[in-house]
């Protein structure tokens, strides 16, 4: 993708001059029956018998009924039938036709037994995903790129299932999701990392996922806003991991991307570690960069949600400090929450930044 | 300008009919008999609002106590479920400032609509929006 032209798209914004590319979207199968292809008997009886078992009481959906349907858009409901986002031919006309696509990224989320209290199941439904998401999405659009859905609570599988698609770009990132079993920066997790950076991957980290723990501190909310805006909290703790624990410091080539999980607690985060690591280095000789800097290196986030401070000058400061290169633009397609490139990026936003957030950082980082 | 948007029967009480006239999208709601017209577009980023899921409105005067009534005069926006009263447009969450653009519309009869382009018949009634 090195040659720009402008598209006739009716919906794509004009700042997009070196491309459009939306790093979240959520492709869903039709039916559990989608996955048949790239399951063993065993496995297929597993998911047809038991189905996806989170680490949460819920077992048949998510704890919060989110807003619309499905979460999605209603009129993304395809005319033909099936779940939003479960029809090629519809998300094309619906969404990358009509906004002027140049990339899209696929994010599975579930049904892809992420997390999955049954390991060998996680493992052989990730693959399954993985496969799915090639023949059912990327050979019918070019547009489109795969994330490798990893069973990302076993890592020796996660890493043989990364390793299995290095090379192939087809696939464009590994996909986690925000909330796991121990904080990820866990020694656990670093299968996953290596695997990652051996490949040139970076891993996408979208937020959600039921690790078995309750959402926040306290224990269960009793409302859905506070779930999607516990986010902030528990994304602090992942990144906190990652850095104390000294993952960056290990990887140094790591590239995470926080999907949906907001931005505006970053910098508070990392002027907290900057305080606390001269005083408490003497515990952490393994870190050796200022928390900042790791974050600041390491750490990519998307737009939607985008925080939204009354003063303009709120966001820019914020989006400063994170870095320009580093903020790429995500629509969130079909969920009912999306954002409509025409609309995501305030205006206050100088055109060069807003160009590069459209396309030109995704472009950096995944190579398109 | 006045636009004709058809029979009263064509629309009955609880229903809706998207209507595209002098180049505007507007949606038509019969809520018991009266009628009211709102643009399509969501003032948020434009969701298509005929699609959007009507509702009851539950108010609360203080957490633990709450009531639920007026239903079916509350629309949601079929993106991000931003909620609309049908009878002004007004936004639930900051009705003084976020509004959905509201038009007038009344029924009237076929006999004094003789004028219009719209074929009418004189025995017949049609709802009416000036856009």
């Amino acid at each position: 993708m090195n040659v720009h032209r402008p598209h006739p798209a009716p919906g794509r914004p004009l700042a997009a001059a070196e491309g459009l590319v939306d790093v979240d979207i959520h492709p869903r199968p039709r039916s559990l029956s989608d996955y048949d292809p790239w399951l063993s008997a065993e496995m297929r009886h597993r998911l047809h018998t038991y189905g996806n078992r989170p680490r949460h009481g819920f077992v048949r959906g998510t704890p919060f009924f989110k807003a619309q349907p499905l979460a999605s858009r209603r009129d993304a409901w395809p005319p033909g039938g099936g779940t939003p986002a479960s029809d090629p031919d519809f998300v094309a006309r619906q969404h990358l036709d009509f906004h002027g696509v140049d990339v899209g990224v696929l994010n599975p989320l579930q049904p892809s037994g992420q997390g999955d209290v049954n390991n060998a199941f996680s493992a052989a439904m990730a693959h399954a995903v993985n496969e799915w998401q090639l023949a059912h999405w990327v050979a019918r659009d070019a547009r489109l790129r795969a994330s490798v859905v990893v069973p990302y609570e076993d890592p020796a599988a996660s890493a043989v299932e990364i390793r299995k698609r290095a090379g192939d770009r087809r696939f464009c990132q590994v996909l986690l999701m925000s909330r796991t079993s121990h904080p990820l920066g866990n020694p656990k997790y670093w299968p996953i990392f290596e695997a990652a950076c051996e490949a040139g991957l970076p891993i996408g980290i979208h937020a959600f996922g039921y690790s078995g723990w309750p959402m926040t501190n306290g224990g269960w909310p009793s409302f859905y806003i506070e779930e999607v805006s516990e986010h902030a909290t528990s994304c602090q703790s992942l990144v906190n991991s990652l850095v104390i624990e000294g993952v960056f410091e290990r990887f140094r080539g790591l590239r995470i991307v926080l999907i949906e999980c907001g931005f505006a607690w970053l910098p508070s985060l990392a002027w907290r570690l900057d305080r606390h690591w001269p005083t408490l280095r003497d515990e952490l000789p393994h870190i050796r960069r200022a928390p900042s800097e790791q974050i600041r290196e390491h750490i990519w986030v998307s737009t939607q949600p985008i925080e939204e401070p009354p003063r303009p000058e709120q966001l820019l400061d914020t989006l400063e400090w994170i870095g320009w290169d580093k903020v790429l633009y995500a629509s969130d397609y079909p969920h009912w929450d999306f954002d409509d490139p025409r609309h995501a990026l305030p205006a206050f936003i100088p055109e060069a930044r807003r160009a590069a957030i459209f396309g030109g950082n995704a472009r950096a980082l995944y190579g398109f | 300008m006045r636009h004709v948007v058809g029979p009263v029967e064509e629309i009955p009480p609880g229903g809706r009919k998207l209507v595209e006239a002098h180049g505007r999208r507007v949606v038509v709601f019969n809520l018991g008999g009266e009628f009211f017209a709102l643009s399509d577009r969501c003032p948020h980023q434009g969701g298509p609002l005929s699609q959007g899921p009507v509702m009851g409105l539950v108010e609360s005067p203080c957490p633990g106590e709450y009531r639920y009534g007026r239903p079916g005069e509350i629309l949601r926006c079929p993106w991000h479920a931003w909620e609309f009263d049908i009878r002004t447009g007004r936004s639930r969450f900051d009705p003084r400032r976020m509004k959905v653009r509201a038009f007038p519309a009344c029924v009237e009869k076929g006999e004094a609509l003789q004028a219009e382009t719209f074929p009418v018949r004189v025995e017949q009634d049609y709802v009416v929006v000036e856009l």
